[in-house]
């Protein structure tokens, strides 16, 4: 052990006053966020959507499965139905509360997945490079031959309707981008100064892959995966508007627009409900995306 | 600890060539040295002349396209022929090195004390926590003014100065007993570069390690080696006591380079720099490297690489005209 006498170099005089908090990178992108009025609004937007969707069963005052042939297409206001009834007398702000279930669940679950898939690939890629980098990179690159929803439409009308298969296929169209997005993050953080560092220090290629480049590529995958959502949801309800998702009777977005969609003419108001859902619902989580790129640009 | 038979690190005719489908550099031509437990040695040079790659073979820290050859021996390991695990154990704990940049060679999110913390705990297999006392200890020792706030500290908090404290701290978390730095104060003011260079001095001094500085900054070099390598293109051109080398330099080229040098009584007067440039390190001419922009050349020196005399006392030079 070294005594540090010998006339210290740096002034080592006790810092007065209030102690400054050392704030992480996660504690700083939390504050900047919380003091965003857009993404407050947005997010409590998607809060109630969430939570009416969560529970459902006890917020409507419908079964949203009853049809009654004498309240068909009741209009907006009606005392009993407050947004009306559609094209099967079934009300529509239980139905739109029910789909929510639904089309949140579609615009998540694949993202989720993606992300995980997509970032472990992009991260195995591009810390590899060469060959393996090559073989995953080029894989992924075939799927971006295709634009994303004619994949979509394509790999559900293989797989056939239904939910499950609405969910693999649109974990296959976001996995490639996903996986180039940590591709690219990878190959700059792999040359960085840190990660020589760290091999300096004896660290091992594992150790570098999980503590170094996972920290360091967890944002900017958040990022961009938050802002597939809004486009997951989008798709799936456009799978479903072709009778390529869920199927009737249960209630999602995307399909009450394509059952509500012969009605157009009769009661256009009713019609276009479940688009005014899936529009605020993706602009919303689009707003909040924005915000998530804003409060993380670390520039202190 | 100390070896008395075998130095501490020898380095035999240290080859680096960098290959690839349509590239074949010689980066180091045949480097040999040897140092001594305690001893401080400077690798001096400009940008190019293969000094950080020489530094940086001595653990292996070499892109997968370089290709190594001679001796490379350090605390009686054969650091070339090292199996993998044996190497991570090497790096940290025998050798380990400071970086230029304290910015970017510190990872941005995470603590200081945690990156030290990883390292011991790794190296010395103790618990995190004795890792973190470990870490207090050190920034205390790198003199850091209120360690145990620092200890919570992200790199960007801190100054440059106490970035680049904080990175020797983390390289001397598990008591190396060589210490490699790679040009340490480039990155730093002036001010801070001679706390940084006094601390790596007492540093060294106090714990015994050898030490390698590769610096293109003379001040740097006299501050704190006891001995000096000029390095061009690749090979060792001037080698001797720093004081030695420093005031009767005898190659063409330390004496070029020490006359284009600035300092404070020299105002007015126009500098007087080495004409032309450094080799092109894919075609090296098959005589002296330097033969181009040499003031004293003749036919002769094309013929083939001098080698090194010795010109004085431990003091060696590659040049047809020493002694």
């Amino acid at each position: 052990m070294v005594a540090t006498t010998g006339g210290s170099i740096v002034s080592d005089a006790p810092l007065k006053g209030r102690r400054p908090v050392s704030r992480s990178f996660w504690a700083t992108a939390r504050r900047r966020l919380s003091q965003d009025k857009v993404a407050l609004v947005c997010g409590s937007i998607l809060l109630i959507i969430l939570l009416a969707a969560i529970f459902a069963p006890l917020i409507t005052p419908h079964d949203p499965y009853r049809t009654s042939m004498a309240r068909r297409l009741l209009p907006i206001g009606d005392a009993r139905h407050w947004l009306g009834t559609d094209e099967l007398g079934r009300d529509l702000l239980t139905r739109l509360i029910y789909g929510g279930r639904m089309s949140l669940f579609m615009g998540f679950a694949p993202v989720v997945l993606a992300t995980l898939i997509g970032g472990f690939l992009g991260i195995v890629a591009g810390y590899c490079g060469g060959a393996i980098n090559m073989l995953i990179m080029r894989v992924t690159d075939v799927f971006y031959a295709f634009p994303s929803v004619l994949l979509a439409v394509a790999i559900s009308g293989v797989l056939g309707a239904g939910l499950v298969n609405s969910l693999v296929s649109l974990t296959l169209v976001f996995t490639p981008p996903i996986a180039r997005v940590a591709e690219s993050v990878t190959t700059q953080i792999r040359n960085q100064d840190y990660v020589e560092a760290a091999r300096a220090t004896g660290a091992s290629a594992w150790r570098i892959v999980f503590g170094h480049v996972l920290a360091n590529v967890t944002g900017p995958i958040l990022i961009y995966a938050s802002s597939m959502i809004s486009v997951a949801i989008v798709i799936a309800s456009g799978l479903s508007f072709l009778g390529l998702g869920v199927s009737p009777p249960n209630a999602e977005w995307g399909l009450m627009l394509n059952t509500l969609r012969q009605s157009i003419y009769v009661a256009p108001m009713n019609a276009i409900l479940p688009g005014v859902m899936i529009f605020i619902t993706s602009m919303s989580m689009n707003l909040i995306s924005d915000s998530l790129r804003a409060s993380m640009d670390v520039k202190v | 600890m100390v070896e008395t038979q075998t130095p501490l690190v020898a380095i035999e005719d240290l080859t680096v060539r960098f290959v690839s489908r349509d590239l074949d550099i010689s980066v180091v031509n045949g480097v040999s040295f040897t140092l001594a437990a305690g001893e401080a040695m400077c690798i001096l040079g400009e940008s190019g002349s293969g000094k950080s790659v020489t530094l940086r073979a001595l653990m292996r820290l070499l892109p997968p396209a370089a290709r190594v050859g001679g001796k490379i021996s350090i605390g009686g390991l054969d650091v070339t022929t090292l199996a993998d695990g044996d190497l991570r154990r090497l790096r940290g704990s025998l050798v380990s090195m400071i970086f230029q940049e304290p910015m970017t060679a510190l990872d941005p999110v995470f603590t200081i004390g945690t990156q030290i913390a990883e390292s011991v705990v790794f190296h010395d297999g103790v618990s995190y926590s004795a890792g973190r006392k470990r870490a207090l200890e050190l920034l205390e020792l790198v003199q850091i003014p209120s360690a145990p706030r620092r200890l919570d500290a992200y790199p960007h908090e801190l100054s440059g100065g106490l970035r680049q404290r904080a990175m020797i701290a983390m390289a001397l978390a598990c008591r190396p007993r060589v210490l490699l730095a790679d040009e340490p104060t480039t990155a730093l003011d002036a001010t801070v570069q001679i706390q940084i260079l006094l601390l790596m001095r007492q540093l060294q001094r106090d714990l015994g390690m050898a030490t390698i500085i590769v610096t293109h900054d003379l001040g740097v070099a006299c501050e704190v080696a006891d001995k000096m390598a000029v390095m061009y293109a690749g090979r060792f051109v001037e080698t001797g006591s720093s004081v030695d080398v420093m005031e009767t330099p005898r190659h063409p080229y330390t004496r070029g380079l020490f006359q284009s040098t600035v300092h404070g009584g020299m105002r007015g007067a126009p500098l007087d720099p080495i004409p032309g440039s450094p080799p092109d390190l894919a075609e090296l001419p098959p005589g002296c490297a330097f033969a181009p922009r040499c003031p004293a050349y003749e036919p002769a020196c094309d013929g083939r690489v001098p080698d090194m005399v010795e010109v004085a006392r431990a003091q060696f030079a590659r040049c047809i005209r020493c002694p």
